[in-house]
């Protein structure tokens, strides 16, 4: 009773045996070139000399890359917030670029590396999330889902190595625990759970002193959106590879909240007056506000 | 000395058997109402799911044994994520998943000894209610595509005539609600069933919540519905005071609710 969706017979009967229920897992097995990174993982290791490991300087810099994203906890929730720029190389490769994804009702990530792998990591996470959820009729505990994501990080490492690297942040709302949590990789995988605030991209040295400054413990969500909009405004001063809040062409930053109530993405008008209220003030003071010695 | 048995006889002996099977439990129902599908089954277990999720639009209901059917609907949660991801979401359809599951029932049917005992209805929720599609599929492999209602296991003839006496487009949810109920009870399905809210399985599609469509109703919304539904059941539906709130699967669901939490309004579609 086999059946391939290309007609090819490859595992016969795959569909209906009895397993873990992981969605990519099965793809590993079922099809794995649909995996990200899935064409440079079949290489063989004979043809390993035809794509050899990138330089260090990054062998395939044309591609476009994600860069900054924001996250920290708030009073009840997370806020995640990214800016809309990717790059390939010094070229800026789209403005309007999002980075920040909801998972499922409870969670949200955001991507720095490669956008193109990172977006089909989105996706089967996405996927990943909502398979287990239709199989078992529950949702996976935070902490499932954080470990589920570095080993699908962790399986994307022979690209990585190739220089398509992806790293995610992943953040959400623990209902058990009733706050925000965060998440950090790298490109092995991890997870590194982050408390309070974190940052990863090109930009996420600045964005981080940022809010070091401008975080403090228990602050309201809509305090906390806004220190996330002045660290992304940081990053952008300093990292030539991430976006400010471009006021021209009305693209603002991605934010998003994941509270008891799940996962909300702020309203584009929203994102836009948190975005000028932060270039506002930056009017007065650019370097922004300024914390008491 | 293994003796001939010609392949009609084992082909009715296997039919037999599988029908025989499929007749013993009770009835499923699915029946279309102005916001979408309901599907309705007598099931005292709260953990063993007759109807549940496939896809955003797409349910999964049936009737036989448990560990057969619980493996057709892994395999088709499956095949509609692989379809969905190597795609796009819009390209898992009910007419797919009725045909793939057709193949594997059909081939169960000829090349196994034993064949599956179930009866399983695959719907889809469409943007309205014209493009609703209920697929029934049996035994063998064959799929029926049906309009408007549907009944599974059990004396489904019996219920599906029930249903049809009952059934009108466009029905409210506490209508078609009460349709269900009734045709449930219809004679030769069994003892009457009883209808109180832990003896039912109930879940929606209902076509204008975003993403994800399929609910769950149990608990307090399980509880209203039949409220709303109960005063007419007794004596035909001449009495036709529309229940003051009409549920119209817009409410947000209880509290209490089982199954996959739903996206909040307006989030953008995954």
């Amino acid at each position: 009773m086999g059946f391939d969706l290309d007609g090819s017979r490859r595992s016969p009967g795959a569909f209906m045996a009895a397993r873990v229920p992981s969605f990519s897992d099965f793809l590993a097995s079922y099809a794995p070139d649909l995996l990200p990174g899935g064409a440079v993982r079949r290489t063989p290791a004979a043809g390993a000399e035809a794509l050899p490991v990138a330089p260090a300087d990054g062998g395939l810099t044309g591609l476009p890359h994600a860069t900054t994203i924001v996250t920290a906890v708030g009073d009840g929730g997370v806020i995640i917030a990214g800016d809309r720029r990717s790059t390939a190389g010094n070229i800026i490769a789209k403005r309007d670029v999002e980075k920040v994804f909801r998972t499922d009702e409870f969670s949200a990530m955001g991507i720095a590396g490669t956008a193109s792998v990172g977006l089909e990591f989105v996706r089967l996470f996405q996927v990943e999330l909502e398979h287990y959820e239709k199989m078992e009729g529950r949702s996976l505990s935070l902490e499932g889902k954080a470990n589920r994501l570095a080993t699908m990080i962790r399986g994307n490492i022979a690209a990585a190595m190739q220089g398509l690297a992806v790293v995610p942040l992943f953040v959400g709302f623990d209902e058990e625990a009733g706050s925000g949590r965060i998440f950090s990789y790298d490109v092995a995988g991890g997870p590194y759970e982050e408390h309070r605030f974190h940052s990863i991209g090109s930009g996420s040295v600045f964005a981080r002193g940022s809010l070091k400054k401008l975080y403090r413990d228990g602050m309201p969500v809509q305090e906390t959106i806004r220190a996330c909009v002045q660290a992304l405004y940081d990053a952008a001063d300093d990292d030539s590879a991430t976006g400010g809040p471009d006021l021209t062409r009305s693209i603002y930053p991605v934010i998003a909240v994941v509270t008891a109530d799940g996962f909300a993405r702020l309203a584009e008008a929203e994102a836009e007056a948190h975005a000028r209220a932060v270039v506002s003030e930056r009017m007065q003071s650019p370097d922004g506000p300024s914390a008491p010695v | 000395m293994p003796f001939y048995v010609s392949p009609e006889q084992v082909m009715k002996d296997k039919a037999d058997y599988a029908r025989k099977g499929i007749a013993r439990g009770r009835s499923g129902v699915v029946i279309q109402y102005a916001g979408g599908i309901l599907f309705v089954a007598p099931n005292p277990s709260r953990a063993l799911h007759k109807i549940s999720e496939i896809y955003d639009r797409i349910a999964f209901a049936a009737v036989g044994r448990y560990n057969e059917y619980e493996n057709l609907r892994k395999a088709g949660v499956t095949y509609a994520d692989i379809t969905g991801y190597q795609f796009d979401r819009r390209d898992v359809t009910a007419r797919g998943i009725a045909n793939w599951y057709a193949q594997q029932l059909g081939t169960i049917f000829t090349e196994s000894t034993k064949p599956f005992e179930v009866e399983i209805i695959v719907a889809e929720a469409g943007e309205s209610a014209s493009s609703d599609q209920i697929y029934r599929i049996t035994f063998d492999g064959s799929v029926a595509d049906e309009h408007g209602f549907a009944a599974i296991g059990g004396q489904a003839d019996q219920v599906s005539t029930a249903l049809k006496e009952r059934y009108t487009d466009g029905m409210p949810l506490a209508d078609a609600f009460r349709a269900a109920l009734a045709a449930l009870a219809a004679p030769g399905n069994g003892e009457r069933p009883d209808t109180s809210g832990s003896q039912l399985e109930v879940a929606v599609l209902d076509r204008s919540r975003p993403h994800r469509t399929f609910r769950r109703l149990a608990g307090a919304r399980l509880e209203e519905l039949l409220r709303d539904s109960r005063p007419a059941e007794p004596e035909a539906a001449e009495t036709a005071d529309t229940p003051e709130k009409a549920p119209d699967g817009a409410a947000a669901p209880p509290d209490n609710a089982i199954g996959p939490p739903s996206p909040a309004d307006g989030n953008p579609p995954v």
